[in-house]
């Protein structure tokens, strides 16, 4: 680890006043689960770290009228555990369920859940964002099995790393951002990007910005997460997917469809999205969409199993929202 | 010793023991499980410095030059060693370069990143799962045939199965690293290391470093896995010595990290094979041919001796090839060699049986007679049976059902010499009645100090708060570095030795007063009393008191090649598996694993027990999750972390049932060492099972859901999926 300053404000002023305008210099810390880690290897060298586990606005979970607001610095924990989420967005308390070490979701936050670097096991190596050596991309002709099914032509090739990404989205949540200048509203939807060189971020956040709060609008949407994890303890998903479906009695009159762990980002399957509207749902329809979901995927040289799973995490997840009801 | 008290070193009868055969909780449990247990980064020394290492980010290169200066500079450095000079060349990733010690772990590691090293990098092999691709770094053995198995395979009336298997390279992942404290003052080493060898790390270390060994302090209370890997003081020792030396003899701590750790610590060998294997119809085995292939690094290693327990397959041509990868070398690993030969011989022979149609277990009760036990395996395949229920669970291969989890159960066979080491203990019996036990050995966490305690308490009749134990210092009467499952076999016996000839001595002091003949005595739940009138007794302490002013002190020594009947060597078992397998997403989840382990005089059952939960763990490991994953391109370890260099959870490993084969036969040979058999034929069951379970072979392991689906969808292709 290189050497830091460490600084613990206790409002979101005196954070903003310690952030930069450019990335690397200056890291927000709330669980510390990632960023620690990364800094011990070098990964990631921030000069200045802001621990933001001190300031109150950016926690807690309420519910209002226009939806449920649930704090940044909200542990995995407090997110399972909550039994206004449970009621409303299992799939939410699912996906929070598949971080599956205690430790991690007794001091993991939301934030850092979205906002957590790639687990590329050539990035954590020393060998970039986007994985390459003299210029070469490492991935196309690497260990590639854990990497991207879907939007993988290059030159990103990892997978986005976020267990609530797919849930958040599928929710039409809203990421709010806050900055010295006011509040910036981003959708789930239009958090996650793809970085194109080494110096941009998988997020829209700015590194002015700290992710304050996330916004679930109220609407009756049957909603579930599936994931496909090998063990049970410790590991990361090899695929999620998260439905959400809004029903008029047995038809779906509009459908969500989003996987996790297949991509650079989160991936809605619109195609998935535009065949389950208007049809009752059954093992059929499910089965049916879960193809329509992976119809993009574009495997490479030792993932094409990942193209199986991303379906029938889809079949099952839309399955599992019947068991709900 | 006068001839007329030579004393009877033979265990006591079974009904007679007292504390031998007892289920009795490890004595150091609660040090462990309450974090006060101290392993050997826990010793802090005043003025102590702290090591860092600066490793080869390449597998092969030639140093071509290396600067210390500005690490030198830094405020705090106190030492830096250069370990790979300019020219030298490095032949895995992680080779030690160059060590810096200063006041702070942190000062040395910032030091270690001021060392500026040019390479020239070489090209490099570090994978082997295709032996075409290795050229001139496979290094093929002799042809070694019995009998004519063209002829056999030609035969209309056999039905052979051909195949292709494969396990890959594991590492050791010891909980604790390596590494070790350690002081070189003027005329003396102290070190406290993590390792297997506690009475033998000074004459090696002292070979390198040219001191005398008898100069050489060593001392370690507990150790956090070794598994094979921490026999020798390895560069880390050398080094550290010298780095003290350096520095006028300050302490220096220094443990290995983590990815060093995965990369050049220890590591068993690969095992790739294509395998034919022929057998008549009703399933008499006739021929075995196998081409097999394995890397344990750059020194290439690793021949599994297949075919495994079938060894006398009357018609067989093997040929294996050592291939040379630029990776970290081998080091023995629990049962060397023994657990990829199973999961080749065992998968082999499951093929075979599936297509004759027959049920495994009586496929193999058909081959027995070419093994050593057959009357051991027999019973045994039995009673895993019964454990396993497999006559309520098992089908034949592939019909396992309509819905996506399919179950299925699978068997596999091991064999082990497990003979005592070379052992010396000393026992002292004091005039106020206290005994203290001592003996250079280490208990690796499988209860060695327990296990010593036993044998001490039961000779004299007290209870085990009446011993004191010391262990785990080479200033104590030299044992056996603890390898190969010799270490219970090795100090019971000579705990046994020593303090039976303690005991004759008190019997001698003590007869008089009660006016019989030593041999007359008997030592029985804290007394020492004529045998057959126990009236005339005088307790422990009255005994003990006799002695007047001097103590008693007496060796025992086990010698390897004479064990007297107290140990011996070989060993079988039966293990295996029922799992379920989600055929949609392939992913393996445990049932049941069941062990039944062929073992002689079993000092503690329960510690027993434990070693077979233990191996059984570490073999769900190997056959579901672990897998040393090197990157071709960049000549790297990608999973050299405990995060995709995958471990199983508590949630992952399902019901373990061990049964131990304890009989009055068995128990006559004396002890026999148990650690590594029940290691060996873990993965095999396993894999055996998946296939029994989905109706088709996954030919590599770790069977993780990418291996599983392809082999399912037909697209293994006789390589690692």
């Amino acid at each position: 680890m290189e050497k830091f300053a460490y600084a613990n404000p206790a409002t979101e002023k005196d954070a903003f006043a310690l952030l930069g305008t450019s990335w690397g210099d200056t890291a927000v810390l709330a669980g510390g689960t990632d960023l620690i880690t990364s800094m011990k290897e070098l990964v990631v060298t921030p000069k200045t770290v802001v621990n933001i586990k001190g300031i109150k606005s950016l926690g807690g979970i309420t519910s209002g009228k226009n939806g449920m607001r649930i704090g940044a610095t909200v542990t995995l924990d407090e997110l399972a555990e909550s039994p206004l989420i449970r009621k409303s967005f299992p799939s939410l308390t699912e996906a929070a369920m598949g971080v599956t070490s205690p430790q991690i979701r007794n001091v993991g936050t939301v934030g850092g859940d979205l906002l957590q670097r790639p687990r590329c096991w050539y990035y954590r190596n020393g060998f970039g964002l986007l994985a390459t050596q003299n210029g070469k991309a490492l991935v196309p002709d690497g260990e590639n099995k854990y990497h991207a099914i879907i939007n993988n032509n290059g030159p990103a090739y990892f997978v986005s790393a976020s267990s609530l990404g797919p849930a958040l989205i599928a929710l039409d949540a809203t990421i709010r951002l806050h900055s010295a200048s006011g509040p910036r509203d981003v959708p789930a939807a239009k958090f996650f990007v793809t970085p194109l060189n080494e110096q941009s971020r998988e997020t829209a956040i700015q590194p002015n910005e700290i992710l304050a709060e996330i916004l679930i609008p109220t609407a009756s949407v049957a909603n579930a997460t599936y994931e496909v994890r090998q063990k049970e303890a410790l590991d990361w998903p090899l695929v999620t997917a998260s439905v959400a479906l809004k029903m008029a009695g047995n038809q779906i009159t509009s459908a969500r469809v989003v996987l996790g762990h297949v991509a650079p980002t989160p991936f809605e399957a619109v195609a998935a999205n535009q065949f389950l509207a208007g049809k009752t749902l059954n093992a059929q329809t499910a089965e049916e969409a879960a193809k329509q979901a992976v119809m993009s995927a574009t495997p490479l040289s030792q993932n094409a199993y990942k193209v199986q799973l991303a379906r029938v995490a889809v079949k099952r997840a839309l399955l599992a929202t019947q068991k709900q009801a | 010793m006068p001839d007329s008290v030579k004393p009877d070193y033979s265990w006591p009868a079974m009904e007679k023991r007292r504390q031998i055969g007892k289920p009795i909780s490890r004595l150091d449990g609660h040090l462990k499980s309450s974090g006060r247990a101290k392993y050997a980064s826990d010793f802090n020394r005043k003025d102590m410095l702290f090591a860092a290492l600066l490793t080869s980010p390449h597998a092969n290169a030639r140093l071509t030059k290396i600067d210390i200066a500005e690490a030198k500079a830094v405020p705090g450095v106190v030492v830096v060693q250069i370990i790979t000079p300019a020219g030298q060349q490095v032949q895995w990733e992680g080779t030690e370069i160059a060590v810096v010690s200063a006041t702070t772990e942190e000062i040395a590691r910032d030091a270690v990143r001021k060392i500026k090293v040019e390479y020239q990098v070489m090209p490099h092999l570090v994978k082997e799962d295709d032996l075409a691709k290795a050229g001139a770094r496979a290094k093929a053995a002799g042809e070694q045939v019995t009998g004519d198995p063209d002829q056999m395979f030609k035969d209309a009336d056999v039905v052979v199965s051909d195949g292709f298997y494969s396990i890959p390279v594991l590492t050791h992942c010891c909980l604790e690293p390596h590494g070790q404290v350690i002081e070189w003052a003027a005329d003396q080493i102290n070190v406290w290391p993590s390792t297997q060898n506690v009475s033998g790390y000074g004459g090696d270390l002292g070979t390198t470093v040219k001191f005398p060994a008898d100069k050489i302090k060593v001392h370690m209370d507990n150790i956090g896995g070794g598994f094979g890997s921490k026999f020798s003081p390895d560069r880390w020792g050398a080094e550290g010595a010298t780095l003290s030396k350096a520095s006028g003899g300050k302490p220096v701590k220094w443990m290995l990290e983590r990815n060093t750790e995965l990369q050049i610590a220890g590591n068993r060998p690969s095992a790739f094979a294509k395998i034919k294997v022929a057998a008549k119809k009703d399933g008499t085995l006739v021929a075995w041919q196998s081409e097999s292939w394995a890397t344990g690094g750059i020194g290439g290693g690793g021949s599994p001796p297949i075919p495994y327990v079938f060894t006398e397959i009357p018609n067989k041509r093997m040929n294996h090839s050592a291939v040379a990868t630029n990776t970290g070398g081998v080091r023995a690993w629990r049962a060397p060699n023994h657990p990829q030969a199973s999961f080749l011989t065992c998968s082999a022979l499951e093929d075979l049986a599936a297509k004759l149609n027959m049920d495994p277990i009586q496929f193999f009760k058909k081959n027995l007679e070419l093994t050593a036990r057959k009357e051991t395996y027999l019973r045994q395949l039995d009673k895993a049976a019964e454990l396993i229920e497999w006559k309520k669970y098992w089908k034949p291969r592939g019909q396992n059902g309509a819905g996506p989890v399919k179950e299925g159960l699978g068997i596999a066979i091991n064999t082990w010499g497990g003979g005592g080491h070379a052992s010396r203990c000393q026992t002292t019996i004091n005039p106020d009645g206290t005994v203290l036990v001592e003996t250079g050995s280490q208990d690796l966490g499988t209860g060695t100090r327990t296990i010593i305690t036993q044998v001490a308490a039961e000779t004299f009749g007290l209870p085990m708060s009446a011993i004191t134990l010391r262990i785990g210092d080479n200033s104590l009467p030299p044992s056996g570095a603890s390898g190969g499952s010799t270490t219970v076999g090795g100090v019971s016996s000579s705990t046994r030795k020593s303090t039976v000839n303690a005991l004759a001595k008190l019997y001698e002091v003590a007869a008089p007063a009660l006016n019989v003949q030593p041999s007359e005595l008997e030592a029985v739940d804290g007394r020492i009393q004529v045998k057959g009138n126990t009236s005339k007794n005088l307790t422990w302490k009255a005994a003990c008191s006799k002695l007047g002013v001097n103590k008693i002190s007496e060796i025992g020594i086990n010698d390897q090649r004479k064990p007297e009947g107290l140990n011996s060597s070989g060993v079988g078992g039966i293990q295996m598996a029922h799992v379920s397998v989600d055929v949609e997403t392939g992913i393996v989840k445990m049932k049941r694993f069941v062990a039944v382990q062929d073992v002689g005089l079993v000092v503690n059952p329960k510690l027993a027990d434990s070693q077979i939960h233990g191996a059984a763990i570490m073999g769900i490991c190997g056959a579901l999750f672990e897998e040393r994953i090197m990157d071709q391109q960049t000549g790297k370890m990608l999973n050299a972390d405990m995060e995709f260099y995958k471990l199983a959870g508590i949630g992952d490993v399902g019901e373990i049932i061990s049964f131990l084969d304890i009989t009055p036969e068995n128990d006559k040979r004396g002890i026999v060492g148990l650690g590594e058999p029940c290691a060996v034929g873990v993965v095999a069951a396993i894999a055996n099972a998946v296939a029994n379970a989905i109706g088709v072979r996954v030919p590599s392991v770790p069977l993780t859901p990418d291996r599983v689906l392809a082999a399912l969808n037909g697209t293994s292709n006789g390589r690692t999926a």
